[in-house]
């Protein structure tokens, strides 16, 4: 399947993803300009970690000005798979496409550090029940990863079961000795009310090669080319 | 210029103006003579500012000429380039440099360090290589004061912000306190970058006829007397000073970086120099000096930041990310569409002339033209040198008079643990993002950190080091223990130690005490280098390191990089298993010797002395480092962990708590358990080994020489040295685990 990845000025996980999704997921993977509107034959997109345009203002918020951006919105609105991931997902939330915000973190510094994820709801793109994964490893590097949104959009969110993972400690516990950021709710990554866009902080890319220090980031691509197209689904990947 | 108008614009030099310049009234003489007039301010700004030791080394080259740059490995000459390249096969090179930027963080912490990144990061990809690491090494004075810690903080965050935006892994560095480093903090940072050999990008302007051009920031008002005024003399806590500190951009380097690679994989570009200290002044004359040809430029052609900017301004501005390229002028359109893309503003400013002078232009008007060779011609200076009486005394000085430490050793170990120098730098090092590029397979927090090459089998390691107080008490052998430590650190991880950069921090280099310090250490650095086989490709000096007190310590600083052939053939600090054999590599046994305190952390902390005379033998030292990367290759080592700070416990602790596994001696531990447990003598590395391997690992040792001894066996939950102490590892990893 194709992978779309997108590109702004400032962008850094570009790259990252690229090789998680074509080396150690085999999938055909390009890269999309910020300037590009036409990207066809796209199955999934991409949005990676960085500072999209310097995250001058705040995180994402010159980038929803990007010229790609209605596009980006298009493409999801047709019930594509998009995951935003670090600076992608304080992008989508500058969009519009999923609910809340990312606040500076609770400690005021930057942080990159592995976290514990609880899977506390499946998901048909992005975490699928088949591969018998309860929790991931993944690392977080953010300095504005504090998810927050009002009380009553958090209820729903809880409530219609959007919420994908949770920080939570090695032993699965969710409480605050395990939240790094200071999210509300321990909230590491949300759905859309469709389930077909994701935002998360912690980076997956950079957990899909056991001599980074492991591969559950796997468990999310897996997930999406299993949705997507099946056959797809490299033998020799753990998830498969 | 008519010799009226001249007359007009030159006012008589005062001592403040030259004071401003760092230029002294002979070298002003030197001018005049020069030129057969006296110089204009424009010139004697250029003048000034090349002439500084910032860009002219004029009191460090002629010291460090004995560095030896003939090694097959290297691929650039000393000085020439604006970084070392040393050659890793496959037809790759590794591209590195470390530079301080010392003054500027005193005066505005968080934009001076990231600056200094933003500066470091731009000598590496100037020469064609994609930046795939950043170390850095940090020194402060006491943490209990205010305003150290507000320095600390600044500078710790001016490199996290700056570092992370732009998506570079911090991979490793070094954290150090002492009052010697009050109100004049030490700010080193290091870049690595990597290159296929034939991409490989030089500083220079080919020939006459090309053109040059201007990319990246506007020029502004930033910065200027940054090389001169800020960065080489004393600066007497000047806080008039600031405006010399630049302000960063990240984003925009992140484009420029993007952009100009894509530029020099184009094969378009000639040559490349980023505008750093001294600005387009030393940027212009660094491209053409080499080529034996000139240039001319308009300076109404560079984009300002600020209205009404006067030329000398224009000149000497430091503002950041800007860098200035030379093309063929048909290359132009390929060129100026890929900043564009990039949305990267560039300028013609002007073209390579066959007269090898430097002409200046506004407009119509000419306002300078000079000979290169005149402008490049800076002045050097030896110092007298004298060994200082009061360091005789301190070498002198009676360790074995020490009286044993009246606090229990289980609390030796434990305020040792706790105290800011030997404590995790975790605190630190979250700060950073470290993992990004997907190439780090061991990050900070290790004797050295790792680096993979995709699909190859190769890694690549790095540390930084120094250890300003043996350099204090010895500067010779001082000097040397920092290549050897930097190095080893290396080898216990299983690397191949195979280049070195160094960072030279001294205080005045007029005081004949201080000159003595630098020549001594840098001979130090260069007989290490050459013993270990680790040219010095790269480096930078920071002189007139100094508060109201006092110069601070010599402070070399080492960064090393070493080679894994096969990255699975790696080892970490950490005990792995329980009943495992450890081992101290380079001694026979347990020190008894007093002198072993000379210099050492413990007698630093509990008495408050910087005593004794520090040495290093090379040979045993190359030998010990031979003997562990050869036992790691054979993969029969299961940790490895270099024995430095704090001495051996301090090292056997943090296996400890690095593996979460308990440790107990079996080797007697003398009477005078400080010299033994807390001494510091070089060139020891502990490991350990399973059972089944001691007859493989004695062979080794007994073919390169090297002494060694079991020390005891891993396991269980705490550290037990007979009947001296048994604490628990974790009750180690809660003292360890303190914030200073």
């Amino acid at each position: 399947m194709n992978f779309g990845i997108v590109v702004y000025p400032g962008t850094w996980s570009d790259s990252d993803c690229l090789i998680a999704v074509s080396d150690q997921m085999g999938q055909n993977a390009s890269y999309v300009w910020h300037k590009n509107r036409n990207f066809n034959n796209i199955d999934c997109l991409i949005l990676p970690g960085g500072f999209s345009y310097g995250d001058y203002l705040r995180p994402g918020a010159i980038a929803r000005f990007s010229n790609i951006a209605d596009k980006i919105i298009e493409f999801g609105n047709l019930g594509n798979p998009i995951i935003g991931i670090c600076n992608g997902f304080q992008i989508l939330c500058e969009l519009d496409l999923l609910p809340g915000t990312l606040l500076k973190n609770d400690v005021m510094e930057f942080r990159c550090q592995w976290t514990n994820l609880k899977i506390v709801n499946h998901n048909q793109f992005f975490a699928r029940s088949e591969f018998q994964k309860s929790s991931l490893q993944i690392p977080i590097s953010h300095g504005s990863g504090r998810y927050y949104a009002d009380k009553k959009t958090i209820n729903e969110l809880e409530k219609n079961q959007q919420i994908i993972f949770k920080y939570c400690s090695s032993m699965g516990e969710v409480n605050s000795k395990s939240n790094p950021n200071g999210s509300i709710n321990n909230i590491a990554g949300i759905v859309n009310s469709t389930g077909n866009i994701l935002g998360m902080m912690p980076h997956p890319e950079r957990c899909c090669d056991s001599i980074l220090g492991g591969e559950d980031g796997k468990y999310i691509f897996s997930s999406i080319i299993k949705s997507i197209d099946p056959s797809k689904l490299l033998k020799t990947s753990t998830y498969h | 210029m008519t010799k009226k108008q001249q007359n007009k614009i030159t006012p008589k030099i005062s001592a403040a103006d030259l004071k401003k310049l760092a230029i002294t009234q002979s070298e002003y003489n030197q001018i005049v003579e020069l030129l057969g007039r006296t110089p204009s301010p424009l010139e004697l700004g250029i003048f000034g500012s090349l002439w500084s030791e910032h860009c002219g080394y004029k009191h460090s080259k002629p010291l460090l000429k004995i560095f030896k740059n003939n090694h097959p490995r290297v691929l650039t000459n000393e000085s020439e380039e604006n970084a070392g390249a040393v050659d890793i096969g496959n037809n790759l090179a590794i591209v590195m440099k470390i530079e301080s930027h010392n003054h500027p963080s005193a005066i505005e912490p968080t934009e001076g360090a990231a600056t200094a990144i933003g500066g470091i990061i731009r000598d590496i990809f100037s020469m064609g290589a994609r930046p795939i690491a950043l170390l850095n090494s940090l020194r402060f004075g006491n943490p209990d004061n205010p305003k150290n810690r507000y320095l600390m903080n600044g500078v710790i965050s001016g490199i996290s912000n700056y570092g992370n935006c732009i998506g570079i892994p911090n991979i490793g560095g070094e954290l150090f306190f002492s009052k010697t480093y009050d109100k004049n903090p030490i700010v080193n940072a290091m870049c690595v970058g990597i290159v296929t050999k034939q991409d490989m990008t030089k500083s220079t302007a080919g020939t006459p006829g090309n053109l040059i051009i201007l990319a990246g920031s506007t020029t502004g008002r930033d910065g200027i007397h940054g090389a001169s005024g800020l960065a080489s003399q004393n600066m007497d806590g000047d806080d008039t000073l600031r405006p010399a500190v630049q302000v960063g951009n990240p984003f925009m380097e992140k484009k420029l970086i993007e952009s100009c690679l894509e530029a020099i994989q184009s094969g378009k570009i000639i040559g490349m120099q980023d505008l750093g200290a001294a600005g387009l002044t030393s940027a212009t004359v660094d491209l053409v000096s080499k080529d034996n040809i000139g240039f001319k430029i308009d300076l109404s052609r560079v984009f300002l930041r600020e209205e009404s900017m006067t030329p000398y301004e224009i000149m000497l501005s430091e503002s950041q990310e800007r860098m200035i390229m030379v093309i063929n002028p048909t290359d132009l359109i390929e060129i100026t569409g890929i900043f564009e893309k990039w949305d990267v503003d560039i300028s013609v400013i002007g073209e390579t002339i066959p007269q090898p002078n430097a002409v200046i232009y506004d407009k119509k008007e000419k306002l300078l033209d000079l000979p290169i060779n005149t402008l490049t011609s800076t002045p050097t200076y030896q110092f007298p040198t004298r060994k200082p009486k009061w360091l005789t005394k301190n070498q002198e000085y009676k360790l074995k008079n020490i009286p044993i430490n009246s606090k229990s050793p289980a609390k030796t170990l434990l305020s040792l643990l706790a105290s800011p120098n030997i404590s995790s730098k975790k605190h630190v090092y979250q700060q950073y993002d470290h993992q990004v590029l997907t190439n780090t397979v061991i990050g900070p927090g290790s004797d050295a950190a790792i680096l993979r090459i995709k699909n190859t089998k190769t890694g690549l390691a790095f540390s930084t080091d120094g250890n300003s107080k043996y350099c204090y008490l010895n500067p010779f052998h001082g000097g040397a223990i920092a290549v050897a430590e930097a190095c080893r650190n290396l080898s216990t991880i299983g690397a191949t130690p195979i280049a070195i950069t160094d960072c030279l921090n001294f205080g005045n280099p007029e005081d004949p005490d201080i000159y003595y310090q630098l020549k001594k250490c840098i001979s130090g650095i260069s007989t290490a280098s050459n013993k270990l086989n680790v040219p010095v490709i790269s480096g930078n000096v920071s002189l007139y390191n100094a508060n109201e007190e006092d110069n601070i310590f010599p402070t070399p600083i080492i960064g090393a990089l070493g080679i894994l052939d096969n990255i699975n053939n790696r080892v970490t600090n950490g005990f792995k298993n329980n009943n495992s054999i450890v081992i101290l590599i380079g001694d026979s046994k347990i020190s008894q010797i007093s002198s072993s305190l000379a210099g050492s952390e413990y007698l630093d902390k509990f008495y408050g002395k910087i005593m004794g005379n520090p040495q290093i033998n090379l040979d045993k030292e190359l030998a010990v480092q031979t003997v562990c990367r050869s036992a790691i290759q054979r993969g029969i080592i299961e940790s490895a962990h270099d024995c430095s700070d704090g001495g051996l416990l301090v090292c056997l602790a943090e296996s400890c708590i690095i593996g979460n596994t308990g440790f107990r001696n079996t080797i007697q531990i003398p009477k005078r358990w400080d010299f033994g447990l807390f001494g510091e003598q070089q060139s020891r590395i502990v490991v350990s080994i399973n059972k089944k391997d001691i007859t493989e690992f004695e062979k080794i040792c007994n073919d390169f020489q090297v002494n060694w001894c079991t020390i005891g066996t891993t396991g269980g939950d705490s550290l037990t040295i007979s009947s001296l102490m048994d604490i628990p590892v974790s009750q180690l990893a809660e003292a360890w685990k303190t914030h200073p």
